[in-house]
């Protein structure tokens, strides 16, 4: 990772467990992988296919946008969602940050080994 | 999207050999650069002290999860906790495994570190900003040590 990508990473500082933790759910991916194509979506399309109810629906959606990777609108009486991807593009970062670490780590270790 | 960290990594040694380079904390500090005060035992804290040049002052701190001879070794901790200021004690560790599997070339070393959905990690990022600069050092001083002893 670039020095500048990483300061980029922190300069934003969101909080990243959250969205791991709110990622970590199919139901929850399914809605991003929906939402990915950038169109905000209503309640109903977006338990179009599910087997879930609406309300089921409705409660991922809010947790999504607790961790701000979801934001709402009011389309006169029914919300619509969209995605942010920053949050997701973030923790991703973050992750990729450790994973370094890692790969380096285990090259000296591979090293160590071998030598 | 995952929020877990695995590297496969094949390694042209004989399993106890790598057992021994994760697992003696002697070993271990020479490939992680990290002085331990003692040896890993399961259940209990290891302590030390960052061997890089520049970082000294820093602790290391892990508590060893399992140790089965050959097979796995594992320990929780906080990862990049260089600002000693933070008390990261009250966050919710990951948990780093090692698994050894013995394979044509020597050894399979499979490596995972879980867990990143539960640290709130608002005070790493603090963490990772005072530590920028001496990152990005840290990166160059490792490739060349790599390429040093190949």
């Amino acid at each position: 990772m670039s020095r500048r990508s990483l300061s980029r990473t922190l300069a934003r500082r969101r909080a990243h467990a959250p969205v791991f933790a709110a990622l970590g759910d199919e139901t929850r991916l399914r809605l991003v992988a929906k939402l990915a194509g950038g169109e905000p979506r209503s309640i109903a399309q977006l338990t179009k296919g599910e087997r879930l109810s609406r309300q089921a629906i409705t409660k991922h959606l809010r947790l999504l946008e607790k961790v701000k990777i979801v934001h709402s609108t009011r389309a006169g009486r029914e919300s619509r969602f969209q995605l942010d991807p920053q949050p997701i593009e973030d923790a991703r970062e973050y992750l990729d940050l450790v994973s370094a670490e890692w790969d380096l780590a285990l090259a000296r270790l591979k090293a160590f080994v071998e030598g | 999207m995952e929020n877990r960290i695995e590297k496969r990594i094949e390694l042209k040694a004989p399993v106890e050999r790598v057992w021994r380079a994760l697992t003696d904390y002697r070993e271990f500090g020479e490939w992680f650069r990290v002085k331990l005060e003692g040896p890993f035992v399961a259940g209990q804290i290891a302590r030390g002290m960052i061997t890089w040049p520049g970082y000294e002052h820093v602790k290391w701190e892990a508590t060893v999860q399992k140790m089965e001879a050959e097979r796995l070794f594992s320990f929780t901790w906080h990862p990049y906790s260089v600002d000693p200021r933070i008390d990261y004690s009250k966050e919710t560790p990951t948990l780093v495994e090692f698994r050894l599997e013995k394979s044509a070339g020597g050894t399979l070393l499979v490596l995972t570190e879980s867990g990143f959905e539960l640290i709130p990690s608002e005070r790493r990022l603090e963490a990772f900003r005072r530590n920028d600069g001496g990152w990005t050092q840290q990166m160059k001083n490792i490739e060349g040590y790599v390429a040093e002893k190949p």
